[in-house]
């Protein structure tokens, strides 16, 4: 835990310092990672702490981005609008939680998968409301206190303090006893049950709050791309999302966040590749998956396990050699 | 009256190509707990080893055909169970997931860069003709379809029901273990499973393209049909996959005719949700043990 | 809140068939204040079925269960366990991902509190110490902070019982609790269950197949056969029974 803390001051550190030696695009990608990683921490509580697969993060993606476009474009300020996506999400969350209290797995994968799909379609049909296919636009960044985030910079730093806020609410949740009972439910549900654990009640909630995430990142999702349409929050989105989690290693904390910066950036760098990046990509997570399932933070604690392990039988073997 | 007919005999007819898929999907759950997130891109990828045949090589269309079969058996079948998922079954369901969905990626954007972007026209096998039977137009495309599906898929049925390898591989998927105490060489079965899935999605191919046109994009909705009609029918039966299948078929042109055109795709979605709520065994499946 | 009778629970007329088949058929029998019942039976005979009808693990057919004198039709486990029911299951359930610790204080967490208490309160719910008694009784504390799936058979055994006494249930029912565990875990585990009986006043009830284990621990037996109880009593006169004996050895 203690290098944990000390490489994660580094990197706030780095992130603080980072935007000032970047150019425009490069602070677009930084802070599109910050969006993505809300999101993908959000499924990490559903998927990675609780155990309920979820293929659906990308249409509460969606749900919060469209309910904050569609609010500041009627002149709300942007925390109307955030506000209600993550209570959306939330509520939406919880309703989509009720399939997993029959099903699991790969049935849930489906049922989850399914949902993510009928919400694009609405995205794409409605267009009294959505636009349909040509998007929505012509919504400012907000602005507080006389300061407009429309310099990317200060969006981005506007984007990291939420990031910041939103991590620390997750990090107490997973910290908690509901953390705890979580886990439980993901590790043996039955056995939870019998000890008192409301596992409903935790199932549904794992589900609202992981959506609540998916909306309010979301919700910053909006005002950061200023332009959105229903093909950013397909199945691939979900599928992408789920990517991040699982790579960088799920139910652990920074996972989801390393997972992210993995996936935002991987394509960046193969773009000289043109039309082959996604081929590489794709051939990449492959091999990524077949060499560490547990993802890179899992990678980790394996290799430190390993080498701890290694350490202390020397000691072992050295105080046993003593006379 | 006469439209409806029409609208029945072209769904059915998709509707047992998507059946093709969906037994292939259903076997290679049966028997190794594998989901195939690419299979929509087995089904799209074998028309293209045949247009390479045709077209890239100047071969006719039998001898590309029996191409495109060995490429399929050894690239989809072989390869894709030592390469994909032997290596990640005994770590969950999950990487699984992930690793098949990046392999239908590959394969998609495989064939748009290295071979075209654009729909590929590609030779029927059956007549275009159309006959009229009562007043509705009735492709004869559509009923060769039909058939040929069908008699693949009892043929199929026959095959693990009457053979002894075909029983072999039936008690491999119920009871692994038990199979092996028996004798059964567990390994080749689940080799023929794959091998097998690998055939069927040939065979959709090869039938689906003439309608859809050959295309890289095409397996993304075939594949989500192709699981939903193994749902829905019953996930542990082939019979499950086939009425599935057809079912989905069905619906799909009748939803998209009569109740709306843009939510086509949703109908599918919706049955899906409410079979997995109501009767997640499916329709015609039988209850599997839930584990904890 | 306990009935006059002292009954801790009372089980009447519990039936539930499986396809056809009588797995418990009409069982009743009650559990008194402070005692230990023995349940016992040939494989097969409905044991654990039972306790899942009990337990609300499985919907029972026909018949009632009271636990203080309260009907609890319908209740899940989740609500059993917080009127005072604590279980173990046959299959070892510990949560291998999580410490010791954690374990135990999982299994008394939510007992205290509220929802949002468990939520905006302390991380441990104020368990610690209590956590730490419990595992130190049951000789556990060289392993409070290893993952419970790296322990032994017979310490996560251990481990899986401490955890069912962890919010100091009034009945404790116990699956096969000796299954598997080598010889000295079971002397071990004999003298801790016996402890909180003379001492605690704790009431379980045992399912289990050591004869040893069962005469030494119980004061009443229930003989339970196809599905039916077959014999009630003090071990003494379950030994000497003959259609106990005919259960286990006749067709």
């Amino acid at each position: 835990m203690r290098p944990m803390t000390i490489a994660g001051l580094a990197v706030l550190g780095l992130l603080i310092v980072l935007p000032f030696g970047l150019k425009g695009y490069g602070i677009y990608i930084l802070s599109l990672w910050i969006v993505y990683s809300i999101a993908a921490m959000g499924l990490n509580l559903t998927l990675g702490y609780a155990g309920q697969v979820s293929l659906a993060q990308a249409a509460f993606l969606g749900i919060g981005a469209y309910t904050t476009a569609l609010l500041m474009k009627a002149g709300y300020p942007f925390f109307v609008g955030f506000g209600l996506s993550a209570g959306i999400c939330f509520g939406v969350g919880l309703i989509l939680g009720y399939p997993a209290l029959r099903v699991q797995h790969h049935f849930l994968a489906f049922v989850t998968l399914g949902f993510n799909a009928l919400v694009w379609l609405v995205f794409r049909n409605e267009e009294w409301l959505t636009g349909g296919t040509y998007g929505l636009m012509g919504f400012s960044r907000p602005s507080f206190f006389g300061v407009s985030t429309n310099n990317p910079v200060v969006f981005y730093f506007f984007s990291l303090a939420l990031f910041l806020l939103l991590a620390f609410v997750l990090w107490w949740i997973v910290r908690s006893p509901w953390g705890r009972a979580f886990q439980a439910l993901r590790e043996n549900p039955i056995r939870a049950n019998s000890l008192g654990v409301d596992v409903r009640r935790m199932t549904l909630l794992a589900f609202a709050i992981g959506s609540a995430y998916g909306g309010m990142a979301g919700s910053l999702f909006a005002p950061l791309v200023e332009f959105i349409d229903p093909q950013s929050f397909m199945l691939d989105t979900s599928l992408m999302l789920l990517l991040m989690v699982i790579v960088g290693g799920s139910g652990h904390f920074f996972g989801p966040i390393l997972g992210a910066l993995l996936v935002i950036l991987l394509p960046e760098w193969l773009r000289f590749t043109e039309g082959l990046y996604l081929i590489i990509y794709a051939s990449l997570v492959i091999v990524l998956l077949a060499v560490c399932p547990s993802g890179l933070l899992g990678l980790y604690e394996r290799t430190a396990a390993a080498v701890r392990a290694r350490s202390s039988d020397r000691r072992e073997s050295a105080g046993g050699s003593a006379p | 009256m006469a439209e409806f007919f029409q609208l029945l005999v072209s769904g059915l007819a998709t509707g047992s190509i998507y059946a093709l898929a969906a037994v292939g999907f259903t076997l290679l759950w049966q028997a190794s707990k594998v989901i195939n997130f690419a299979q929509g891109e087995f089904v799209m990828l074998p028309a293209f080893f045949i247009l390479i045949g045709t077209q890239v090589l100047g071969w006719n269309f039998i001898v590309a055909l029996l191409f495109a079969l060995i490429c399929t058996l050894v690239l989809l079948g072989y390869f894709f169970k030592r390469v994909i998922i032997d290596p990640m079954l005994p770590h969950g369901v999950l990487p699984i997931v992930i690793a098949t969905i990046a392999l239908g990626i590959v394969m998609r954007d495989s064939v748009k860069e290295f071979y075209s972007a654009e729909a590929q026209p590609f030779p029927a096998v059956f007549s275009e003709e159309t006959v009229s039977v009562f007043g509705a137009v009735i492709s004869v495309q559509d009923i060769a379809i039909l058939i040929t599906s069908l008699a693949a898929i009892t043929l199929l049925q026959v095959f693990l029901t009457r053979t002894r390898t075909g029983r072999c591989m039936q008690a491999t998927a119920q009871n692994r273990a038990v199979a092996e105490i028996l004798g059964v060489n567990v390994k080749r079965m689940i080799l023929y499973t794959f091998l097998i899935n690998a055939a069927l999605a040939l065979m959709a191919s090869v039938l689906i393209s003439p309608i859809y046109l050959a295309k890289f994009s095409n397996g993304q909705s075939i594949g989500l049909i192709a699981f939903i009609a193994a749902i829905v029918g019953g996930f542990n039966q082939v019979r499950g996959a086939l009425v599935g299948g057809l079912l989905i078929g069905v619906i799909d042109n009748l939803s998209a005719a009569y109740i709306s055109a843009e939510y086509r795709t949703a109908f599918p979605l919706i049955l899906l949700i409410i079979i997995i709520l109501v009767r997640p065994q499916g329709l015609l499946g039988t209850a599997e043990e839930r584990t904890v | 809140m306990n009935s006059a009778s002292g009954n801790v629970l009372r089980v009447r007329g519990i039936s539930k068939s499986f396809g056809g088949v009588h797995a418990v058929n009409d069982v009743s029998f009650d559990v008194q204040e402070g005692e230990v019942l023995g349940l016992i039976g040939p494989n097969g005979s409905g044991k654990s079925t039972l306790f899942d009808c009990i337990l609300g693990q499985l919907t029972p057919d026909t018949g009632e269960v009271y636990v203080g004198g309260e009907a609890v039709a319908g209740k899940r486990p989740c609500d059993l366990n917080k009127l005072g029911i604590a279980r173990t299951f046959q299959m070892l359930q510990v949560f291998p991902e999580m410490t010791v610790l954690e374990n135990i204080i999982l299994a008394g967490q939510e007992h205290h509190g509220g929802m949002l208490s468990r939520l905006f309160g302390k991380r441990d719910a104020g368990l610690t110490e209590e956590a730490d008694e419990m595992i130190a009784f049951f000789r556990l504390s060289h392993l409070r902070d290893q993952r419970a799936g790296s322990l032994s058979y017979g310490q996560q055994k251990l481990l899986d019982v401490a955890m069912a006494f962890m919010a100091g249930p009034r009945l404790v029912m116990l699956d096969e609790p000796a299954g598997g565990v080598n010889l000295t875990m079971l002397e071990s585990l004999k003298e801790h269950l016996k402890v909180f009986n003379e001492e605690r006043g704790a009431t379980f009830v045992v399912i289990e197949h050591n004869m040893e284990f069962v005469m030494a621990l119980c004061s009443r037996i229930l003989v339970l056969s196809n599905g039916a109880i077959i014999a009630e009593g003090t071990p003494e006169e379950i030994r000497n029974d003959p259609d106990v004996i005919e259960a286990y050895l006749g067709a």
